[in-house]
């Protein structure tokens, strides 16, 4: 039976004992998934997962706090629901937690750009039809079909995934996968710049934002959307001038109110429909994190996160005789 | 109004430096994976005409953020005897110095699309209609709009629904209709002089309306199918309290939006004054209909507190209320950027469908 079919019945059994069941149905355009809020057992009948169910649905679950529903998660969408938990942001015994292996989700922009068509249809909405079918993707652009392997489209966050199987669940359909390595390659690489170079990276990055806070948004751990730093009117802190300064200052905001929380889904970046690398801010996080804590976001329920507790002396920090 | 034009595409670049001598030229370029309207440097810049802009140009007459004005207090001379009581009603009062902001540049939008013109005309009775925004009508005068027609829809594109076209001549200066080999330039109002001068434009090519036609009409074939949305303004009025739909449809909304900030149409602002020190500038910027600052008041209490609120309030302004202040136009233009880019892949066309087929059975239990 395939993943889709045994995640069906996963779900059709715990529908009855919950509000709804989140998961993935067909999207507005082949390339992607939509979010499907399943109540009835037809709703089930819609459900999709593999690599197009790209979105993060622990983003709702805050929503429902209260309330018991049930959600499918891959890997990387567990460690959100873990990191929650850890929070006290949800309650256990409000979530039925269904977990399968991912074998990764594709990035739309990578297909786009692998179709070997001329440059004028890099444009996701040009794709016609995508059919997926073992190991390969094969998509219908302007007339013309190309097969691709998922795993040369695959989002950049999966090829260094190290959690593959969701971390914790209550339903867990299909054999667990091996992890992968993440050795933080992209961060080191954007440390080899030199400052100045860094500083005018970003300059021209942030430009473009237009300040839709979809970043903040799609993020399952940012907890105050509605009462953002970057919006309030009282208090003020930052401007609504169109300026590459005030739009990094948000970024800066949000990747250190993520420090030691953030678990790397990726969905900020994702989101920002101007492509701008916003992941990038919180992978620099995440790194030191693990560094100095020795702590990953996501993987434990029972773990306190390191900034949201106290240690007298930190044994990674070496705090006396400074240099 | 001037005869029909061809420009050559290999001409396009020299014809955009020289109109660049004398106004800011904003044309859609590639940066970063995105198309986004940018001022033209013929320098650095190709412009892309073959994709369509990630971005409406809408920022061109209606910046992201805008100075309405900058203030200065002036201070006080300093007057020991002012500090007494009897005599401060002598003391001169403190002083604030307004500057107002330059009168915008001439300006010409290059290669925008039909959709995007049709946002401009959108805005038109927003701010030029009752209420006379100068900010606006400015730079609205200012501006000759050189909108393309589109060869390729996407399939998120369903202008030809909402009363546009790929290829309308109704709200631009200038169509420019894709030869193949150049650009055949329309002119449409006499806004449309401005730019049309140049030595490097030549007559128009024989036959070049009618093949100008047979492109326009192979691109509104390829949109398909065109669903009647006759009487949704009522539909939607009907529909206001159902919150079983309103709740279902904007479940999967992240109320981010990237939605309202894309969009060609969507007009709303707020205003701060950023100071520091006695000076600063009053600004008008973007503000978003799906975000719940939207309409917090200032006792704490959110009408709009729930995002299915929020999102029927976005539908119902695009496809009901604008309708009714401005003589039945649908406010949307189809462009499709909210469902291209929606990060949860809401998807308008759905939820105006749904709509129609939920208020027919709605009133029907009405009458019934
Ligand atoms: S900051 Fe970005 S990567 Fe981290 S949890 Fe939030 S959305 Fe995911
Ligand atoms: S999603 Fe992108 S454009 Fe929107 S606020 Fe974040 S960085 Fe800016
Ligand atoms: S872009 Fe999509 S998710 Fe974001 S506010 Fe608009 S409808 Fe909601
Ligand atoms: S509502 Fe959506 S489709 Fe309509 S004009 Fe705005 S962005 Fe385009």
């Amino acid at each position: 039976m395939s993943i889709q079919a045994q995640l069906r019945d996963a779900i059709l059994k715990v529908l009855p004992d919950v509000e709804c069941v989140i998961g993935w149905g067909p999207g507005p355009d082949p390339l992607r998934n939509a979010p499907l809020f399943m109540k009835t057992p037809d709703d089930v009948e819609r459900f999709e997962a593999g690599p197009l169910s790209v979105s993060n649905l622990a983003v709702f679950l805050q929503e429902y706090k209260g309330n018991k529903v049930g959600i499918v998660v891959k890997g990387c969408d567990s460690r959100s629901v873990v990191q929650m938990l850890a929070e006290k942001l949800i309650n256990r015994e409000d979530v039925v937690i269904i977990g399968y292996p991912c074998e990764g989700v594709l990035d739309a922009a990578k297909i786009v750009t692998k179709l070997g068509l001329p440059q004028e249809a890099l444009e996701a909405g040009m794709v016609a039809k995508l059919e997926l079918e073992g190991e390969s993707v094969t998509v219908t652009a302007r007339g013309k079909t190309t097969e691709l392997a998922i795993k040369d489209v695959t989002a950049t966050k999966c090829s260094i995934c190290r959690y593959p199987n969701a971390v914790l669940s209550d339903e867990f359909v299909g054999e667990k996968r091996e992890g992968l390595e993440d050795s933080y390659g992209d961060v080191d690489k954007f440390l080899a710049m030199s400052e100045e170079e860094r500083f005018r990276f970003w300059e021209k990055e942030m430009e473009r934002c237009i300040r839709c806070y979809a970043c903040r948004n799609a993020c399952p751990l940012c907890v105050c959307k509605d009462h953002c730093v970057a919006t309030s009117r009282d208090p003020h802190w930052l401007t609504q001038a169109d300026s590459p300064r005030d739009k990094l200052f948000f970024q800066l905001i949000h990747a250190t109110h993520l420090a030691g929380r953030c678990t790397g889904c990726g969905e900020c970046a994702r989101a920002c429909p101007v492509n701008i690398p916003v992941g990038l801010f919180k992978r620099f996080m995440n790194r030191a994190t693990e560094k100095l804590f020795s702590f990953q976001g996501g993987v434990d329920p029972e773990a306190t996160p390191p900034l949201q507790t106290f240690k007298l002396e930190e044994p990674t920090i070496q705090e006396r005789n400074w240099k | 109004m001037s005869a029909a034009k061809f420009i050559a595409h290999t001409d396009v670049p020299a014809w955009l430096a020289e109109l660049a001598a004398s106004m800011r030229v904003i044309a859609p370029v590639t940066e970063g994976g995105n198309v986004l309207y940018r001022e033209f440097d013929s320098a650095t810049n190709g412009v892309e005409l073959n994709r369509k802009p990630t971005e409406s140009a809408k920022h061109v007459l209606f910046p992201r953020s805008e100075a309405l004005f900058t203030f200065r207090k002036e201070p006080v001379p300093f007057a020991p005897d002012s500090l007494d009581p009897a005599t401060e009603e002598d003391s001169p009062a403190p002083r604030m110095t307004l500057t107002q902001p330059e009168a915008p540049k001439p300006t010409v939008v290059f290669g925008m699309l039909c959709c995007d013109a049709g946002g401009v005309t959108t805005f038109d009775p927003v701010y030029g209609g009752r209420y006379q925004d100068p900010y606006y009508l400015q730079k609205r005068e200012a501006t000759v709009l050189i909108a393309k027609a589109c060869n390729e829809p996407l399939k998120t594109c369903f202008c030809t629904w909402v009363g546009s076209d790929p290829a309308n001549k109704r709200d631009a200066d200038i169509l420019a209709t894709d030869f193949g080999n150049g650009l055949y330039l329309e002119a449409l109002t006499e806004r449309a002089e401005r730019v049309l001068g140049s030595k490097l434009l030549q007559d128009a090519p024989a036959n070049a309306e009618a093949k100008a036609e047979a492109l326009h009409a192979a691109a509104r074939e390829a949109i398909g199918e065109v669903p009647s949305l006759e009487g949704i303004d009522n539909t939607l009025t009907t529909l206001f309290d159902e919150r079983d739909f309103w709740w279902s449809h904007s479940a999967p909304c992240l109320a981010c939006g990237i939605c309202t900030n894309l969009c060609p149409t969507c007009h709303c602002f707020t205003i701060t004054d950023e100071k520091a020190s006695g000076a600063g500038v009053r600004l008008r910027s973007w503000d978003t209909c799906m975000a719940a600052l939207y309409t917090l008041e200032a006792s704490g209490h959110n009408p709009r507190g729930q995002k299915a609120a929020r999102l029927r309030n976005r539908v119902g302004h695009k496809f009901s209320y604008f309708l009714k202040n401005n003589n039945g136009r649908i406010s949307c233009q189809g462009c499709g950027r909210c469902i291209k880019s929606c990060p949860s892949s809401v998807d308008i066309r759905r939820i105006v469908l749904d709509a129609m087929k939920k208020g027919c059975a709605v009133k029907e239990a009405a009458n019934g």
